[in-house]
Formats: C-alpha cells, sequence, structure tokens
C-alpha cells in the first residue's frame, strides 16, 4: 500500500490582528491550518507570549513567582522596564488590580495614568486588563483608552455586559480589544456578531477564559479547538479572530505550583502548551521562565 | 469502521434465515456496524468472507497491550482526532527511561524513587506505567542485570530498547512472560526479529526514519504475522513529533490507511537534554496522539503534571465529572456554622471539602448541581447565578440551619455578589479566596458567625 500524506487544506484564514504600534508592533493569527500544521498550510506569526504586571504590589504570589521581580514589584514602570530588558518579553499585559470594586476599587483616571506611563515607558504591545467586572471595567478601560489613544492597546476584558462603551472607545482612539465569553463557543460568537456590527473584526481577539493545568485545563483546551474547528474547516468568519488566553495567575494560585519552584513553572508551561496545540494566538504568562522555556520550543 | 452497513450486507449470505437472532441479514449488518453483533452469529458465514470481513471492520487503530495483569498497558482504539468529537478512550503510557550506563547505586536509587512515587487526585490514583530500559553500556551482562532488577523488584510493564538485536532478544527471554515492548524493530533487523517476537510473543516497537519508511516496515512485518506493534516515525522534536503522530493518526482514522493502523510511541528523552523541555514536550506528544511518551526524570515534581495532564485531556468531556446536589455537612455544623457554596464540578467539590476538613470548624457546604460546569461556566449558563442559588436555599431551607445570615460564595464569581444581594434579601454575601488552598486561612482569620 502506497503512503499518500493525508493532508488538509484549508482555504479560510483566522484573521491577522496588529497589536501595539510602531517598530515593535506584534502581529498575530493569519493562519490557514491548525497549529503547528505548517506540513499543509502556512501560520505565518509564531504566537504572542506577554509577560504579565501589576500596577499595585502583589499580594499572596508565590515566592518563586515573586522573586524574578522582586527588585521591581513596587513600580509598574520599573516592572515593566525589567521585563522588557531583562527577560525579552515582546508583550506585556498590565492589570489594573487596583481598580477592583470589591478591592481598593481605585479610579479609572489614576489606572489610566499608570497605563499612560508604563505605554510611554516600554516600546513593546500593551494588553491591558481589567478586574472582569462589566460596569467597572466599562469605566476604567474608557479612560484608558482616551488617555493612551493611539497606541494600539488591546483592551482586556469585553464582555456581553458592557462591549458597547469599551468598543466605542477603542475604536475612537485607536485600539483593540479582547471580547471574552465564558467557556462556550456559541457565546463567544454571539459576541463577535454584536461587535462587528460597529467594530473592526480585526480588531477583535477572544478570550474563552483559560483554566490551568488540573483546575479545568481541558474545557479551555477543547472549546479552542472548537472555536478553531467552526473558524477553519466550517469557514465561519465570526470564529476567525486570534484567541488569547490568560492562565500565568490561574496557575501560581494552585498548591502544585504554590509548593515546589520547578513544579510551578511545568504547571504553567504545561498548561501554556496545551493552549497553543488547541489554536491560542496570544498567551500570558506570570513567571518569565515558563515564558522562555515555550518560546525556545515553538518559536 | 470502515465497512458500511450496505456494504456488509452484499458479502452475507442473504438468505434471511433469522438464526442470528434478527429478522433480516440486513438488520444483521447494520447490527455489526453498530455494536453489539458478532459476525460468530451466523452460522453460514463462508469462513474466507469471515476473515475479510473481520479484517475490514477491525478498529482503524489496533488495541495493543504491554505487559500483563493489574500493570497492562492497552494502547490504540482511538476514534478520533479531537476530544470534543467523542472522547479520547486510552491513556497514553508514561515510561521512565532507565540506561544501563548509570552507577548501579544510581540505577538502584531511581527504581526507588520510581517505586514509591503515590500520586492521587480527586479519589483516582494516577501512576506511571513503564520503566524503559536501555542498552547503552556495550557490557550485555549489565543490561540482563538491569533488565533482572527491574522485572524482580517493580511491576511495571518494560520497554526495552537496544541497537544490538541479539542483546535486545537475549533480555526479552528474561522478561518474556512480562510481555515488553522491544525497541526498535527496523527494516535492518526485521528478518531477524520476526521469528523472536512469534516465539516470545511480544509486541515490537517499530521504527522508521519516517512515516514512509515505517510504512514499509509495517506492512512486511504484517506480512510476517506480527500483529502487534507500536510506531516511532523517529520525530527529532516536539513540533516533528506533533506533525508525525497528527499525520498518523489521521491516515489510520480518516483513510483507513491499515499500515498506520497501530499506536505510536515518542521519545522526549532524547529530543531535550534539557529536563523541562523534555516534560513540556511529553505533555504536548501525549495531547497529540503519543500512545506512550519516555521522559528520562524521576523527580515527582516533574512527572505530576504529566499525570495530571493525561488526566485532563484524558477525561470524558462527555460525561462531566460530578458530585450529587445537596448540602455536605462537613463536622457536624450547627446555627453558627459557616455556609460556602459552589458547583457540583468534581473538582470544586474536592479542593472546598478538603479545605475545609482541613481547619476543623464544622461547615455547611452547599453543592449546586450545574451538570459538571464550573463556576463562572455554570454562571454564564444560568445554572450558578443569583437566582439559581436563591432557588436552592429554598429548596434545603438554608435559612433555618444558621442564625446568621452569611453566605460564602467561590473567589472567582465576582459577579454574582450583586446580583445575590440582590435574590437572597438580608444575606451578607461574602467572597471568598480566590483558590481553595486559601480557605483555611480565610476561614480561621475572617469567620465570626
Amino acid at each position: 500500500m502506497k503512503y499518500e500524506p493525508p493532508l488538509e487544506k484549508i482555504s479560510e484564514n483566522i484573521r491577522e490582528a496588529v497589536l501595539g504600534h510602531g517598530e515593535k508592533a506584534l502581529k498575530i493569527g493569519g493562519e490557514n491550518t491548525l497549529p503547528f500544521h505548517s506540513f499543509e498550510g502556512t501560520l505565518p506569526n509564531p504566537p504572542g507570549l506577554a509577560l504579565e504586571i501589576l500596577d499595585t504590589e502583589p499580594e499572596n504570589w508565590a515566592p518563586s513567582v515573586l522573586e524574578p521581580f522582586e527588585d521591581v514589584v513596587s513600580d509598574p514602570v520599573n516592572w515593566a522596564r525589567k521585563c522588557v530588558e531583562v527577560f525579552g518579553a515582546e508583550m506585556l499585559c498590565l492589570r489594573l488590580v487596583s481598580t477592583d470594586p470589591l478591592g481598593k476599587d481605585g479610579s479609572p483616571q489614576a489606572a489610566a495614568e499608570i497605563t499612560k506611563k508604563v505605554a510611554d515607558a516600554v516600546d513593546v504591545p500593551l494588553i491591558v486588563w481589567g478586574t472582569n467586572m462589566d460596569e467597572k471595567d466599562a469605566q476604567v478601560l474608557t479612560e484608558v483608552a482616551r488617555v493612551c489613544a493611539g497606541k494600539n492597546l488591546l483592551l482586556s476584558p469585553v464582555s456581553k455586559g458592557n462591549y458597547e462603551k469599551i468598543a466605542q472607545a477603542a475604536l475612537e482612539h485607536g485600539h483593540a480589544i479582547v471580547a471574552q465569553a465564558s467557556m462556550d463557543a456559541n457565546l463567544t460568537k454571539e459576541l463577535n456578531i454584536v461587535l462587528c456590527k460597529f467594530f473592526p473584526p480585526e480588531k477583535i481577539v477572544v478570550d474563552p477564559t483559560a483554566s490551568a493545568l488540573g483546575y479545568g485545563l481541558e474545557y479551555t483546551f477543547s472549546i479552542i479547538e472548537e472555536i478553531k474547528q467552526f473558524g477553519l474547516a466550517d469557514k465561519d468568519k465570526m470564529m476567525q479572530m486570534p484567541i488569547i488566553c490568560d492562565f500565568g495567575g490561574d496557575c501560581w494560585r494552585t498548591k502544585e505550583a504554590k509548593e515546589n519552584r520547578e513544579q510551578g513553572i511545568l504547571w504553567e508551561a504545561t498548561t501554556a502548551i496545551s493552549f497553543l496545540l488547541a489554536g491560542a494566538n496570544l498567551l500570558i504568562f506570570r513567571h518569565p521562565e515558563a515564558l522562555k522555556l515555550i518560546k525556545e520550543m515553538v518559536v | 469502521m470502515a465497512l458500511k452497513g450496505a456494504e456488509i450486507m452484499k458479502m452475507l449470505p442473504k438468505t434471511n434465515c433469522k438464526e442470528c437472532g434478527y429478522a433480516t441479514c440486513f438488520a444483521f449488518a447494520m447490527k455489526l456496524v453498530a455494536g453489539g453483533a458478532k459476525l460468530e452469529d451466523c452460522p453460514y458465514l463462508d469462513p474466507e468472507v469471515k476473515a475479510q470481513l473481520e479484517a475490514a471492520m477491525a478498529p482503524p487503530i489496533k488495541l495493543v497491550t504491554i505487559g500483563t495483569g493489574e500493570n497492562a498497558l492497552s494502547i490504540g482504539e482511538e476514534e478520533v482526532m479531537f476530544r470534543h468529537e467523542k472522547t479520547f478512550f486510552h491513556e497514553p503510557g508514561i515510561a521512565i527511561l532507565i540506561s544501563d550506563k548509570g552507577v548501579e547505586s544510581e540505577i538502584e536509587e531511581k527504581l526507588k524513587r520510581i517505586n514509591a512515587f503515590d500520586f492521587e487526585r480527586i479519589g483516582q490514583k494516577l501512576s506511571i506505567n513503564l520503566l524503559a530500559l536501555c542498552f547503552e553500556s556495550g557490557d550485555k551482562d549489565k543490561f540482563e542485570a538491569l533488565v533482572k532488577k527491574a522485572y524482580e523488584t517493580t511491576e511495571f510493564a518494560l520497554i526495552l530498547i537496544s541497537e544490538d538485536t541479539d542483546v535486545l532478544f537475549s533480555a526479552a527471554a528474561l522478561c518474556a512472560d512480562r510481555k515488553p515492548l522491544v525497541y526498535p524493530i527496523t527494516n535492518e533487523n526485521m528478518s531477524a526479529a520476526v521469528p523472536k517476537l512469534k516465539e516470545f510473543g511480544v509486541p515490537a516497537g517499530v521504527r522508521g526514519a519516517s512515516i514512509e519508511a515505517l510504512v514499509s516496515v509495517t506492512s512486511d512485518l504484517k506480512d510476517a504475522g506480527i500483529e502487534n506493534m507500536v510506531l516511532d516515525p523517529g520525530s527529532k522534536n516536539m513540533v516533528e513529533g506533533i506533525q508525525n503522530q497528527t499525520l498518523i493518526r489521521r491516515a489510520a482514522l480518516k483513510k483507513g490507511f491499515r499500515p498506520l493502523g497501530y499506536p505510536t510511541i515518542a521519545f522526549p528523552c532524547f529530543m531535550y537534554p534539557d529536563k523541562f523541555k523534555e516534560t513540556v514536550a511529553a505533555a504536548a506528544l501525549m495531547t497529540k496522539y503519543a500512545g506512550i511518551v519516555v521522559v528520562s526524570q524521576a523527580d515527582e515534581h516533574f512527572i505530576l503534571p504529566l499525570l495530571v495532564h493525561r488526566f485532563n485531556i484524558y477525561s470524558d468531556p462527555r460525561r462531566p465529572m460530578t458530585v450529587e446536589e445537596k448540602v455536605y455537612e462537613i463536622g457536624n455544623p450547627d446555627e453558627k456554622s459557616p455556609i460556602l457554596i459552589t458547583t457540583n464540578y468534581a473538582l470544586d467539590y474536592f479542593i472546598v471539602s478538603a479545605a475545609i476538613e482541613e481547619t476543623n470548624m464544622p461547615a455547611y457546604l452547599c453543592i449546586k448541581g450545574t451538570e459538571g460546569l464550573g463556576v463562572m461556566a455554570a454562571w454564564t449558563s444560568g445554572k450558578f447565578n443569583g437566582e439559581a442559588i436563591a432557588e436552592f436555599f429554598e429548596k434545603y431551607g438554608m435559612p433555618d440551619k444558621v442564625k446568621h445570615r452569611k453566605l460564602i460564595i467561590p473567589g472567582v464569581a465576582k459577579k454574582l455578589v450583586a446580583e445575590l444581594e440582590e435574590d437572597l434579601p438580608g444575606w451578607e454575601i461574602i467572597l471568598g479566596p480566590l483558590e481553595g488552598s486559601d480557605i483555611p486561612k480565610f476561614l480561621s482569620e475572617e469567620w465570626t458567625a
């Protein structure tokens, strides 16, 4: 019996999104095949690998994930610089923990100011993450959008409950957005449909919400695979946005990561590789060693 | 299944004799396809036709068993490319490499460590499956001593690795009754290997430099009467491994290509000297279709992520792991005890109940039925929102169980706070910690009735 490689050519593409601006802007997505399937299609852009920083000094971080940043956590600008200059991060995710209405409940203005400082201090693309509270995120991210006009930030998360305000502000001030729908491919599609009525699809990245290894990883894995199947094999235009996974924090909150440094790095790295295998285009890491490991293996 | 009912029908006697228990030959054919009927049920089937049908109806990926008894590993018989299409059926084996080149005391230490592994998750024991014994010393006696030691002092299934075919089979003779996987069987050593494989009845780890090269070896082995094979397409790194294993599975499942219809083996231990990379590659290669991965680490911090990873990917998406909806009373709670609520996703229940037990503080743990969805997914789908939880409270009479009016909800469910304040008027809604492991600290520091 003669062997013919069973190739599957796909005529559709995942949309290509451009994040950031200037020389260090990064493209993600754009592939017309499944992840790592370079034998039957093209994957023009390697996955985006971002490092996470907080606008507030972290509480309760495991010592082994705090250690790389110990000298900079009190200042988000220094923290951002270290990630880029020392750890070679090509993208950052600034988490606006200070604005959490159930925590410090800081003002949108203060958060926007910090964001601006960070965005001015580094030239890599910046993801700006709220606190997953619809109403507050709408206030904070619209203010961030205004203050950082033209930086082409990736504002996150945008949900069914607040998409109009944030997307409108992103449109007005030249930013991209993360459309978040929890663990359900149909909800992802629904949100994309309402967004695309007034927002450019190439500026949307979708977040199916991610879970750590051992804590629901398989759900995230399969939903990403499903979304990619819908987008590529079934040619559903509303399922062709690049996918982001935010899991570093979830990984480092597990007892397995806390109890041992090496195990923690592997917890984050194996979670990351699973999502890349499923089809994620953009990952947010907490530990620079985990990011480095994945980068060396896939890029 | 390669054949359709109508195609099978053509090969049956078409007499509708009913002796098989079905009204017509066609009904019998359909039942054969669906599963439930066996070819033996037809008393008039020509033996030659029966053999043809058997071959055509065999699963597209053969089930291969390595080892015996409780520690046997069965791999193959997979049906889908993506777990959400159905499920993955047979967990891949995790093998730990032991070279005979090492110092004896180190080998002994490694075996001891592996024997002592004891991992558990959600009430299930997680375990590695195989020892991969590798001839590298050039000293046949040394290798045989290693094989004997592994055979006598452990109960794991075995893989024997030797580029020297004579040494390979002299070692196989020492442990043939444990049905080790012998590796590599190649185009070069095939003629010497076939009689031995048959004599010992052991599965063959077949290596080719590429998929094409593999196809010619497996075809020849099949013609020589060898049935049980595990394939190694010679992948040199993680990405190549993913690609090769994807093509092999696709050829078997979608094209019914028999020469590749076997499970595969991958060797992260030979791909990456770095132990972190080796582990990540092993996780990736298990996800994308390896039947066995061989790693060199016997360090529990490197093995646990792999075991949990396999546990996740091979869990059955058709049956979320759930526990019963009810109010679990932990340690005789009374009217002053805290009330915590979470979903009936088994992992949520196990994490939270274990954390409460750790505090020694009696508590009511409300498990709301969410069909196995975790907190956020259940919230999105309306199974764990304010209204649903208020109903649960009513149904189980929570207000009568305690004098206080405080409810602790999962830390990730921030969006629930406002909803519950509306749907459970008079109750104070307290956001618990984000992580289950912080519950003991949280309860002991924050809880007052």
